[in-house]
């Protein structure tokens, strides 16, 4: 593979992140798998004695699990649109964050379905999803949704990787054999012909042109779990778009903090620049906005109707004897603080927009929480139960020690990516700086790649 | 093809079921040969299985009736009792609370006493309203929300109207209970407690028995009962006849006491369904609480203060200062 000496020095800059695991790695990768172990543990717990263990009752019927469900499959189909609009519109400065987005869109989307697996009371029967499958259920579109975007999103991060698969095959690292071997296997014999450059350039364009689509899909359908029921405070026309919304905008602050973290771990701050901070800040500033807008529209109808069963669930949200304070919490630092640190240009600084970033991440996780419990503690008929724990929701040890070890899994899989493949990728990559007077030029090397030969 | 697996199958079922009672009837028939050699032989043979493999041919008189054996296949058990639709009525006119229903329920289906498939709630519809108690089992839709969630086909809605659950099918993922509106569906949150004979019978869905862990259960009407012209316990139970169960096709419902036309006294006494604007079409109706029979406090003074609280903030309401 040749490679231009800005993607020479690319290269350089991260041989040494795939060439050496080093021992901090390690010791955060123990780190991560020690928290694991707790939540295998909690498992064993579940499954041996029942979700008697977890805080889940009767009203409540689903808990945390399904919370970190929706999490991590929101954060997953955020990365598959920013990835998928960043490359369809060849946006410049976007070359070096899409590897980012894509590791995230595929690593949460193999997290984000263990949480619904542990929601599961029999785990031993979980086959008959496939050999009794009932088409009308959300829960059957969503497998099937889930399963197809998984694939598709794995073979758009893998055509992404390809052409890095050759440099890295090329490129005479210091690996062990074995990996140098799985990056020949992996490189598939690309070479940089004109066809396949081509080939390549098109598979990627489609296949763009279907995860975006398919993103805003499955996440409506991952809504329609809780909008196709007849409960106050899910059953809504918005939600599909609510929740594609939702995901897109908690995403596209885990890209802004998975930025920080690697630029600051592997020094990469000639690729992730102020600059990128900036415009997925902007990113963020619109999304929030919009989800600021629907939050909004979904409260005041429902509480300006003031239909019995509404009332009740908006009432519990914003009593501050149940979940006032939450609610303030999710609307305060997950719409209104990310919104003003963009918008003051004082405070549109890398550093800050990260920490908005961060903590609005935070604040949607509760949002989901808000979403899905409160309902649920609001039934039709009176509960009239004096079983506290049947009344109200509160999540047990084992719930936390799985869900931390759900966040583990994501952090692993992270470190060790990123010691598989470059953070940044190499092929590809342009000197955005120098853009200008070359954009012509890749304009016309784009067309001439298209063309068929 | 699809015929001859359905054939297959429930040829397997009855196999099954058949060599379940004939080793259940090895046991008890034992006693029945040598103690009651007195029992008149009633004439008719049933051919059975043996635990030989064996068909042998026994007079109907030496076979022990078992409860909760199931008399269906499981496939039979998915379709239903041909030309019944399944009706009740509930008399809130008629209900103090007596909680009878609850615990005859309980015992027949075994399942311990914080567990209500059928349970009385105690409603006030507005502020200044009167409250009534307010029996409620599974309502068996027409257009059960909780049938079209199942991912599994683990919930069923058969020709008879009823809603049933198979235990051995469903994947505990409690979809079926967030859809259902009127919280009627409970789970298994860990291993159930039964006694070993029943922990042992073969699961079917007519009998919701066993109980399994991490599965979902609910009010099925009992239609191993109705297969043999019982009432459900809770019809039974009832001391002051607040059910009546029926048919919707033969217009009858009854309440052990009295059988009077179903849709005479849906009409006569303003029968509705309960909150019918979900358009789930219940299959349970209820009759207002006008020209009660007993005065609601009747089914509060004696309750254990344990239930008490259950229904304290409407029977006690703390007074605004």
């Amino acid at each position: 593979m040749e490679l231009t000496t800005y993607q020479q020095e690319a290269l350089d800059r991260q041989k040494s992140t795939i060439e050496k695991f080093g021992n901090k790695t390690w010791l955060w990768t123990i780190f991560f798998l020690i928290w694991i172990m707790i939540g295998g543990y909690a498992l064993y717990l579940q499954i041996s004695k029942g979700h008697i263990v977890t805080g889940m009752r009767d009203n409540v019927v689903w808990g945390l699990f399904i919370v970190n469900f929706i999490f991590f499959i929101g954060i997953s189909y955020a990365g598959a649109i920013i990835a998928g609009l960043l490359h369809l519109f060849k946006v410049p400065w976007g070359k070096p964050i899409i590897r980012l987005a894509q590791l995230m869109t595929i690593i949460s989307v193999v997290v984000g379905p263990i949480f619904i697996l542990l929601c599961v009371g029999r785990f031993d029967r979980l086959y008959f999803l496939f050999i009794h499958p009932r088409l009308q259920s959300p829960l059957t579109w969503d497998v099937l949704a889930i399963l197809t975007y998984f694939v598709g999103s794995v073979l758009f991060l893998y055509m992404a990787l390809i052409r890095d698969f050759a440099v890295y095959r090329d490129a005479k690292l210091d690996i062990p054999g074995w990996k140098q071997k799985l990056y020949k296997i992996l490189a598939i014999g690309y070479r940089g012909a004109a066809s396949q450059k081509r080939h390549l350039l098109i598979s990627q364009n489609l296949l763009a042109m279907i995860m975006i689509p398919l993103s805003i899909i499955v996440s409506s359908i991952l809504s329609w779990i809780f909008g196709m029921t007849l409960r106050p405070g899910w059953h809504s026309t918005i939600f599909g778009p609510y929740f594609v919304l939702g995901a897109l905008y908690s995403g596209c602050g885990v890209l802004i903090v998975a930025m920080w973290v690697y630029r600051k771990m592997y020094k990469l701050e000639t690729y992730f620049t102020d600059k990128h901070f900036k415009n997925l800040g902007y990113a963020m500033l619109v999304l929030a906005a919009g989800y600021g807008y629907f939050t909004f529209s979904e409260y005041f109808t429902d509480w300006f109707g003031s239909a019995k069963w509404d009332s009740e669930v908006i009432h519990k949200l914003f009593s501050v004897h149940d979940y006032g304070w939450w609610s303030l919490f999710t609307n305060l630092f997950g719409i209104l603080i990310p919104i003003m640190i963009v918008a003051i240009p004082a405070t549109r600084k890398t550093n800050l927009i990260t920490i908005a970033a961060f903590v609005m991440v935070i604040a949607l996780w509760v949002k989901r929480y808000l979403i899905i419990i409160p309902t649920l503690e609001t039934p039709a008929l009176p509960m009239q139960d004096t079983r506290m724990e049947y009344v109200k929701y509160s999540a047990t040890w084992p719930e936390w020690a799985l869900t931390i070890a759900g966040i583990a899994t994501f952090f692993l899989f992270f470190t060790l990516m990123s010691k598989f493949v470059t953070v940044v990728p190499v092929s590809g990559l342009e000197d955005t700086n120098q853009h200008h007077a070359s954009q012509t030029e890749t304009a016309s090397a784009i067309n001439e790649q298209v063309q068929p030969a | 093809m699809k015929q001859e697996e359905i054939k297959e199958n429930g040829r397997r079922d009855f196999i099954r079921t058949a060599a379940i009672a004939t080793v259940a009837t090895a046991v008890c028939g034992a006693t029945a040969c040598s103690c009651s050699s007195k029992k008149e032989v009633a004439g008719t043979k049933v051919k059975l299985l043996s635990p030989d493999g064996e068909i042998v041919e026994i007079d109907s008189a030496y076979l022990n009736h078992q409860e909760h054996m199931a008399i269906v296949s499981k496939l039979e058990a998915r379709q239903g009792i041909a030309g019944k639709k399944f009706v009740m009525v509930v008399d809130l006119s008629r209900c103090k609370n007596a909680r009878k229903c609850i615990t005859a329920c309980q015992k027949w289906h075994y399942r311990p006493e914080e567990t209500e498939w059928l349970t009385v709630k105690l409603l006030k519809d507005s502020d200044k309203g009167a409250p009534y108690w307010f029996p409620k089992q599974c309502f068996h839709c027409d257009n059960p929300p909780c049938v079209k969630v199942c991912p599994v086909d683990a919930t069923f809605k058969r020709q008879d109207g009823l809603v049933l659950i198979d235990n051995e099918r469903c994947i505990g993922c409690k979809f079926c209970m967030a859809a259902c509106p009127y919280s009627t569906r409970v789970f298994n949150w860990d291993e159930p407690e039964m006694p070993m004979d029943v922990a042992s019978l073969v699961s079917n869905p007519e009998t919701n028995l066993p109980a399994k862990v991490g599965t979902v259960e609910k009010c099925d009407f009992c239609p191993d009962r109705a297969r043999e012209g019982l009432l459900p316990p809770c019809v039974d139970a009832c001391p002051n006849g607040v059910f009546y169960f029926g048919d919707e096709n033969e217009d009858t419902v009854t309440n052990g006491e009295e059988t009077v036309s179903f849709t005479q006294l849906i009409k006569e006494r303003a029968g509705y369904r309960f909150l019918e604007e979900l358009g789930t079409k219940p299959r349970v109706y209820y009759l207002p609480p006008k020209d009660r029979q007993f005065p609601v406090e009747r089914g509060y003074e004696n309750l254990p203060d344990k239930l008490k609280a259950r229904f304290k903030d409407i029977m006690e309401p703390k007074v605004k200062p």
